[in-house]
């Protein structure tokens, strides 16, 4: 996927929205940048699949050696899929980030918390700015 | 991220700036956490040649005439009739047997020891020292004057001593000399906090940079904190602040080894917070410390509960991924009953019950 498409939270997380049969789909991920501050990734719990999710609360957590960092859904909505494979191969995360490392799909219940998010452009800045 | 614009910097602090070092406050100095990734430092150290800035750590000196019985006076660890060039690892603890911080001392001269401490600890030591003041023992805080670069791992030795102009390599292991590295006048130490050999070398704070770059050319990789503690970890080394702390006394650490309750001739020998050690070393209902082999990929972190039958029976103290065993280590305490070797307990990792097993520390060793 094209990151300059994609839309991001503050926190990291990007989101892309595909509307099929009336329904938006989120299909969410980490940045390059959070990957890349992350490093040696060694495990990921995946969120559930029918889990309920606000936006703006912890649905993931990533462990790399140094911490555990939590990602956090950036839409209100239900979990519909989650990228299983990611669990054995983390490397995918690192060297795809927003492509085969995507992490989940939510279905959007409320639509409101998309005006919060930031297009690639901004969030690139807030990005440079945090360096 | 807090800024780091306000805190100490050691005489490294432009280069690490300068390539790719991520800055971060420890115990008040801007310190290099990272420079890429921490596995392939750490990897690079257990492999090669890791290089690592401690100058943030205590470079303490006392000298005069009563230096060493002041010492002795303080320390766990026998300094009357320390050698000279012999360095000691020593807990200074307070009257309760509780641990202010692990030294290392070295006798330098026959009225001098060197002292390093630990950066969190500089300052409570400085205070605790100034406390217990002799005359004929003045104490000098060299910390800010000085830099400290320890180079480890199984190429360090070699290659320190291509750069040296005295002969190094036959500096055995915790015993120092003094030699020029890269023309700068070094104290080096056959020591270290990574289970590797090499040196950690002492020189003024002007010439550190040129020491550093000397050893960067010569193919040793910068490394930072983090790797450090990885490191230390599978060496099963305590770091203050985390297997340590002032509540703990240095028997219940696993440290008994560093604790000299008998002076040279056999008698009993008195210091600081000897009383209260004697009466921890009967004491058998005192958590101990323990390392972990932690199943499934999920390391375990601090203060994470350790439990048997879903009872709480101790706490992880440090946990990360072992990067060289490749599965998640922890050292904790736990109840004396169940420190035996293959005991099984489980982790609270952020509540999943993740079994875990009681084995020998280090969890690495160098062959």
């Amino acid at each position: 996927m094209n990151p300059e498409s994609l839309l991001f939270a503050k926190t990291h997380e990007w989101v892309a929205v595909a509307e099929t049969g009336g329904e938006k789909v989120a299909t969410i991920g980490i940045s390059k940048h959070a990957v890349e501050a992350l490093t040696d990734l060694v495990f990921i719990e995946l969120p559930k699949v029918g889990r309920s999710v606000d936006a703006e609360e912890s649905f993931c957590e990533v462990e790399s050696v140094k911490a555990v960092s939590d990602v956090y859904s950036p839409v209100t909505g239900e979990v519909v899929e989650v990228n299983e494979p990611l669990a054995d191969q983390l490397e995918v995360l690192s060297d795809d980030p927003y492509g085969k490392g995507w992490i989940a799909k939510v279905k959007i219940t409320d639509e409101t918390s998309l005006a919060g998010l930031m297009d690639y452009e901004a969030y690139e800045k807030m990005c440079a700015e945090e360096a | 991220m807090s800024s780091t614009a306000e805190l100490l910097r050691t005489p490294l602090y432009d280069w690490h700036a300068a390539n790719g070092g991520r800055l971060v406050d420890f115990a008040g100095w801007a310190m290099p956490v990272q420079y890429r990734s921490i596995v392939e430092e750490h990897n690079a150290t257990r492999q090669r040649v890791g290089l690592f800035d401690v100058s943030h750590m205590g470079r303490l000196t006392v000298q005069g005439a009563a230096a060493e019985m002041w010492l002795d006076g303080l320390a766990t660890r026998r300094a009357a009739g320390t050698p000279v060039g012999r360095v000691r690892y020593s807990l200074i603890c307070n009257e309760s047997g509780g641990v202010l911080d692990d030294i290392l001392f070295t006798r330098v001269t026959e009225n001098r020891f060197d002292l390093v401490v630990n950066a969190s600890n500089r300052a409570k030591l400085l205070d605790w020292f100034a406390e217990h003041a002799m005359a004929d023992a003045d104490l000098i805080d060299r910390t800010e004057a000085t830099a400290m670069i320890a180079v480890q791992g199984p190429g360090a030795v070699e290659m320190v001593a291509s750069l040296a102009d005295a002969d190094v390599a036959s500096i055995r292991y915790y015993r120092s000399g003094e030699a020029n590295i890269a023309g700068a006048p070094c104290v080096v130490s056959r020591t270290g906090y990574t289970g590797e050999d090499g040196f950690e070398l002492i020189a003024n704070a002007n010439q550190a940079e040129a020491i550093w770059k000397a050893l960067i050319n010569l193919g040793a990789a910068a490394c930072g904190l983090a790797s450090r503690d990885t490191l230390r970890l599978e060496a099963g080394m305590p770091l203050y602040g985390h297997e340590l702390r002032e509540r703990l006394n240095p028997l219940h650490a696993g440290l008994g080894f560093a604790v000299d309750f008998e002076d040279a001739d056999g008698g009993r020998r008195t210091f600081v917070g000897s009383d209260a050690l004697l009466k921890a070393r009967e004491d058998g209902s005192v958590a101990r410390r323990v390392g972990l082999r932690v199943e499934g990929k999920r390391p375990p972190r601090e203060e994470y509960r350790v439990l048997v039958d879903g009872r709480p029976c101790g706490v992880v103290t440090s946990g990360t991924h072992s990067p060289t065993l490749g599965y998640p280590i922890a050292m904790a305490y736990i109840e004396p009953e169940l420190t035996q070797e293959g005991t099984r307990v489980a982790i609270d990792i952020r509540g999943t019950e993740t079994p875990a097993m009681v084995v020998p520390l280090p969890f690495y060793k160098r062959s």
